[in-house]
């Protein structure tokens, strides 16, 4: 099985726009009780409506905290709208490796967090 | 001693191979494996007397019935139970705490009165007493552990009162290992305040060691069916004839009555009042079929081997620079339950990686959240052992930890 693939490790250990924001237009978090992980995301939004800055911070496994790290790299510069069409199986095709069904939860709470803190920003119609 | 070679062919799982590899089965404190003669008799009452019990005058109905009631029995001797019409069938541990805090607590409990529980509880005997607080206006007390996780003894005079209702108490923590002086605890208690009645949560003790419910001298005891080499989906709540004489069911349906009328209805005797429905019959007498097996093993056998076990995983997991053991370093007080966590890497990481080597242990809670809080601690990992745990399976851990410490080095 190739679940820790390199880059996977390398981003657990050196994860990139780790930290917080001091001007964030938005900020989410969310807890994952089973494995008492939580992931915090932090947003800048520009006039344009494209995210200027974003951090994560926060504590979990290896496929969390790359899967975060990872999706921080991805949206910056995106606009908010591109934000929310990002899907599960975009999470999985970022990673690169095949999670059983009770990693998949570790993958994609980042995501999850990071929509949550586009829609405070910008409700859902 | 318990030959483990001999109980291991007993278990169809651990004769085969998942992806070419064998199982190294290490998350009995969750959920135990079947032996052959569990299976059998389940499958039995369903290919051959798959009846309902009590009601058809027929014979495969009258032998469902006896099975079931026979089960009951063996289940009540197990415990130590002077009878067994103090034994109640229920879904499992969750369901036996939930009967008394609907049945007992709820009519029984006003606002001033006092319930205490342990921070080591499992979430089934922590939640209802919770609610009991937040919807009730009982005064919730926990008495807390050493940092050893220990419960010290000499506390319980400020703890127990005048106004305790009831004390809920784990035997065995699932997740320190700590095993609870119960019958200590109790003769204390009892003395501090005859009319508190204890509740003990004996989901890890009743499969792991030696209990009598009489020798406790507690009230009431629950616990499962499928951590004790019995099927899912059933359990037990023991209590007291002359309590359950006197509470009422929190279940209502049929079995559980005598005779219903339009305007009134008188319910059934002990125990078939709190068994309300067709009851998980395949259940019971797989339960019965798994107590025949430990009884013949001998529970004293049982906690030996444990212990054992126990104490040689505690050297070997010791000994591998990074890991910490939560609880006590020695085995005679816990039972055959570790958690532990790896510096650098998370639980599920390490979890994970074990899986490829077919090596199953638990991350996470353990749905104890409120001692891993108190405990200052994250997720952790857990190994936990049974009566077909050997020195082997403690050996495949310990490589597959060496494994992951290599992958996140």
């Amino acid at each position: 099985m190739d679940l820790y693939r390199e880059v996977i490790l390398d981003h657990y250990k050196h994860p990139r726009n780790f930290g917080k924001l001091h001007d964030a237009s938005a900020t989410a978090q969310a807890y994952n009780a089973t494995c008492g992980d939580r992931i915090i995301m932090e947003v800048k939004v520009n006039t344009k409506g494209k995210i200027e800055d974003i951090r994560f911070s926060g504590v979990g496994c290896a496929i969390s905290q790359a899967s975060a790290s990872m999706l921080t790299e991805k949206v910056k510069h995106k606009s908010l709208d591109s934000v929310m069409k990002i899907s599960s199986r975009d999470i999985m095709k970022m990673l690169g490796t095949t999670l059983t069904p009770s990693r998949i939860k570790c993958a994609t709470l980042p995501l999850e967090v990071l929509q949550k803190a586009v829609i405070a920003i910008r409700p859902l119609k | 001693m318990i030959d483990t070679r001999k109980v291991r062919n007993d278990f169809p799982i651990l004769q085969k191979l998942i992806d070419g590899k064998p199982l190294v089965y290490l998350d009995s404190t969750a959920t135990s494996l079947k032996p052959q003669s569990v299976i059998d008799a389940m499958d039995e009452y369903y290919t051959e007397y798959s009846a309902n019990v009590f009601r058809g005058i027929y014979k495969i109905s009258e032998r469902a019935t006896e099975a079931y009631e026979s089960a009951r029995e063996r289940i009540g001797r197990f415990i130590g139970a002077h009878d067994s019409s103090e034994v109640i069938y229920t879904r499992g541990t969750d369901e036996s705490i939930s009967l008394v805090y609907y049945s007992w607590v709820l009519p029984h409990c006003k606002p001033q009165d006092e319930i205490v529980t342990t921070i080591m509880e499992h979430h089934a005997n922590f939640v209802p007493w919770q609610q009991a607080k937040l919807h009730h206006g009982v005064t919730l007390k926990i008495w807390y552990t050493t940092p050893e996780g220990q419960l010290d003894l000499n506390n319980l005079d400020k703890i127990i009162t005048r106004r305790t209702k009831l004390l809920a108490i784990t035997a065995v923590s699932n997740v320190l290992g700590t095993i609870n002086p119960i019958e200590e605890i109790v003769k204390r208690v009892k003395k501090l305040n005859p009319q508190c009645l204890v509740l003990v949560d004996a989901a890890q003790a009743a499969p792991h060691m030696p209990i009598s419910v009489q020798t406790w001298g507690v009230d009431f005891v629950a616990f499962s069916s499928h951590k004790m080499l019995g099927p899912t989906g059933i359990g037990v709540l023991w209590g007291k004839n002359e309590l359950l004489e006197t509470i009422e069911p929190f279940n209502f349906g049929g079995d559980m009555i005598k005779e219903v009328h339009e305007t009134a209805t008188i319910f059934n005797d002990v125990p078939h009042k709190f068994e309300a429905g067709t009851p998980h019959i395949a259940g019971a007498i797989g339960l019965g079929a798994a107590v025949d097996y430990l009884s013949k093993l001998g529970m004293d056998e049982v906690r030996e081997h444990e212990k054992e076990i126990t104490a040689y995983a505690l050297k070997t997991l010791s000994s591998i620079p990074g890991l910490t053991i939560v609880g006590s370093q020695n085995a005679e007080n816990r039972s055959g339950v570790i958690a532990f966590t790896v510096k650098g890497i998370h639980p599920h990481d390490v979890a994970q990686v074990l899986d490829e080597d077919n090596v199953c242990i638990r991350v996470g809670f353990h749905c104890a959240q409120p001692l891993h809080e108190y405990l200052k601690i994250g997720a952790t990992a857990r190994a936990s052992f049974y009566l077909y745990t050997t020195k082997e399976d403690i050996h495949a851990l310990a490589k597959g930890l060496e494994k992951a410490q290599k992958i996140f080095a």
